[in-house]
């Protein structure tokens, strides 16, 4: 038999959820974010058309949700290279929070230079 | 109280004398890999561990239910199961941390074939602890003298941490590696290499070290704690196993294995 949601209910779970999500996406979203870059290479009136695009508060906050993701990856990969890497026993959880910390500070910091 | 030599719950006369709480709803699981749970109802006391539960049970409502205990006292690691979806060992878990309301289900552990009911068949579990070279060896003979193991070094306190482990395999039923890939050799016996793996005395370290490292072994682990949160014993199988991932890298780089 296997476990279902009810066994997986604790943080360490969830932070390993977040990572694994966040990397799908992240994935998904490389393609994109190479074709923009193609773009300027193709010359500035198409790099402005599209820049001009990604003015618009939804892509915006699209934006603010891809750094958010970046930086809970970046700061999830750090826990998982310090777990596996250092002689840690109860300060996982600590760690754990830190983290999450770190990349909602980072994804907030984004978010004042926006605007 | 009154204090016996039986466990009051085993009494007719012990149970009447105590004022019902109220009335449990219990689904435990009767079959094998297929079954289904049926429903019991149990009157809910003071203190009363999961258990008490599945032994009111069993004695007085369906004596052909099956499940597994023995000291009832969290020492022998026999009596765990998944209670409302979470593996614990449950003559130490009380009704009043895990019932949600007043019902309680009760399946047998995870990752393990059912032989019947609650009980699982745990012959995978230990042969993977003797697969992890789980067993202890020396090189000296009773005419040495004893060996010295300092308490505050660094490789009696990593044992220390690791050694309380009962067997009961809440965390190889927690593990959703050991789901994902039924070869892996999960916590326990990982854990178990690991304490081996900081014995001094031990002299088979480096077959033991080429036992755990691979596919199926430690490099299995996604580090997902599971085990970690489980443990009824406040092990962290993740931290021996991650201790392990570094021995490994390290005789791997000094080419010894
Ligand atoms: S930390 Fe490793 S051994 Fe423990 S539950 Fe997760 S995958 Fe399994
Ligand atoms: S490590 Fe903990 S959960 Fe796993 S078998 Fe040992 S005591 Fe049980
Ligand atoms: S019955 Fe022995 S540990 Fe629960």
């Amino acid at each position: 038999m296997k476990n279902d949601h009810r066994a997986r209910n604790h943080p360490a779970y969830w932070a390993f959820l977040v990572h694994r999500v966040s990397g799908v996406a992240l994935t998904l979203f490389l393609p994109l974010h190479f074709w923009a870059l193609g773009n300027a290479l193709q010359g500035e009136a198409r790099l402005e058309s599209f820049l001009r695009w990604a003015d618009q508060p939804l892509v915006k906050f699209a934006e603010w949700v891809l750094v958010l993701l970046l930086a809970a990856h970046m700061a999830g990969g750090v826990r998982l290279l310090m777990l596996e890497f250092l002689d840690w026993r109860d300060w996982q959880k600590t760690l754990l929070a830190g983290a999450a910390g770190v990349s909602i500070a980072v994804a907030l910091l984004f978010l004042l230079n926006l605007t | 109280m009154v204090f016996s030599a039986k466990p009051p719950r085993l009494r007719a006369s012990a149970v009447k004398g105590l004022t019902f709480m109220t009335t449990l709803k219990v689904k435990i699981w009767r079959g094998t890999e297929s079954g289904q749970f049926q429903t019991y109802d149990v009157p809910r006391l003071e203190s009363q561990t999961v258990l008490d539960v599945v032994t009111y049970v069993q004695r007085r409502l369906d004596p052909s239910l099956a499940y597994r205990f023995a000291c009832r006292v969290g020492v022998c690691g026999s009596c765990a199961m998944t209670v409302n979806g979470v593996s614990r060992w449950t003559c130490r878990t009380h009704v009043d941390k895990v019932a949600a309301g007043d019902t309680l289900e009760i399946a047998p552990l995870r990752n393990l074939p059912v032989i019947r009911d609650l009980a699982t068949d745990m012959t995978e579990f230990f042969d993977k602890w003797a697969k992890a070279r789980g067993r202890f060896t020396g090189a000296h003979t009773r005419k040495d003298d004893f060996a010295t193991v300092k308490p505050e070094s660094k490789e009696r306190k990593r044992v220390d941490a690791g050694i309380e482990c009962i067997g009961c395999g809440v965390c190889y039923s927690a593990c959703e590696v050991v789901t994902w890939k039924p070869d892996y050799l999960g916590p326990a016996a990982l854990n178990r290499a690991w304490t081996l793996a900081n014995d001094v005395r031990d002299v088979a370290q480096q077959e033991r070290l080429a036992a755990v490292a691979g596919d199926a072994g430690c490099h299995a682990c996604h580090t997902h704690l599971n085990c970690t949160e489980r443990c009824p014993k406040g092990i962290s199988p993740t931290a021996g196993i991650a201790g392990l991932k570094r021995l490994v890298l390290k005789a791997a780089m000094k080419g010894e294995l």
